[in-house]
């Protein structure tokens, strides 16, 4: 009963589709929406740190490292957007961000 | 025999607290599932061999970035109960493209592990040196110029967060250094005229 590379993979693969699906059933939110990213984020990390431990190769850990840090900046950006889309509208429903009609 | 067990709560505790993120009544709740989720995946990092990269985790994202959501979360007074309006109605499209995408990737992730690239890896590589130091000497060395721009992402990140929250608010008395320096005799100090026993009211002062 050893543990593959497979296996790190399908619990990724998991969390990803969580992710995905979190945006779907959660669309009013951007709270969840945020926090579905993060998970998607944490995915991939789990792919990027599986495949360089199984291969031997330490560039997949910084990969995942930069994906840390791209993903902590966007948690900071998009929570702060939020806190001044929710002062100019008073609240956070995603269907209340028609401003520019797109 | 350890490992797997280890591997399976692990992996196990992550999948259950994701599903309960997403589905949560109260976002504060998620939020703690979500601290949750990336605790037991620095648990699944640390059974790869990537100690650094898990305590990292702990440390940014549980430190950090979940503190932040948190805060977040408390700090607006949000109607969260109407905004799940819509989740019944987006379920059946949600799940429909939920299984589809988790059939094709674990199938494509099956594929590589047993037959692509990765076919001959059975277990985590162990280096001569420990994964911090292996780590760093990549890191400060090909690396070193992408390490910099990380660091430059994330003072950008900082500046944007504080000017779009930053508010001036016309009531709050700031000081102002030139309006300081430049105050002269006749700007502070008024001199009334005060004939001889008539005496001064305090309305002639102001």
């Amino acid at each position: 009963m050893t543990i593959g590379l497979g296996h790190y993979l399908t619990v990724a693969a998991i969390l990803f589709t969580i992710g995905v699906f979190g945006i779907f059933v959660n669309r009013k939110n951007i709270i969840v929406i945020l926090m579905s990213i993060e998970m998607i984020l944490l995915a991939v990390n789990i792919n990027f740190v599986a495949f360089s431990a199984f291969l031997g190769d330490v560039a997949g850990q910084i990969m995942a490292m930069f994906v840390l840090t791209v993903a902590a900046a966007e948690a900071a950006v998009g929570l702060a957007i939020l806190v001044t889309f929710f002062r100019n509208r008073g609240g956070i429903a995603v269907d209340s961000a028609d401003l520019m009609k797109g | 025999m350890l490992e797997a067990i280890a591997f399976y709560i692990l992996a196990a505790v992550t999948v259950l607290s994701g599903l309960a993120v997403i589905s949560a009544r109260n976002p504060v709740h998620s939020v703690l599932f979500l601290i949750l989720a990336f605790f037991s995946s620095a648990g699944l990092f640390v059974l790869m061999g990537a100690e650094f990269l898990a305590m990292l985790l702990v440390v940014v994202y549980v430190g950090a970035v979940a503190v932040l959501f948190l805060f977040v979360v408390m700090m607006l007074d949000v109607d969260f109960a109407g905004l799940r309006a819509g989740y019944v109605r987006y379920l059946p499209v949600g799940g429909v493209v939920a299984i589809i995408l988790l059939a094709e990737m674990i199938l494509v992730s099956f594929a590589v592990a047993n037959a692509g690239a990765a076919s001959e890896a059975t277990r985590p590589v162990v280096g001569d040196a420990p994964n911090t130091v292996a780590i760093g000497r990549v890191l400060y060395t090909q690396y070193a110029y992408f390490f910099q721009i990380a660091g430059m992402v994330l003072l950008v990140a900082m500046i944007g967060a504080i000017v779009l929250t930053l508010r001036h608010k016309p009531t709050v008395r700031r000081q102002d250094i030139s309006v300081q320096v430049g105050r002269r005799r006749d700007l502070s100090v008024k001199s009334a005229p005060m004939p001889t026993g008539k005496g001064v009211k305090p309305e002639d002062l102001l």
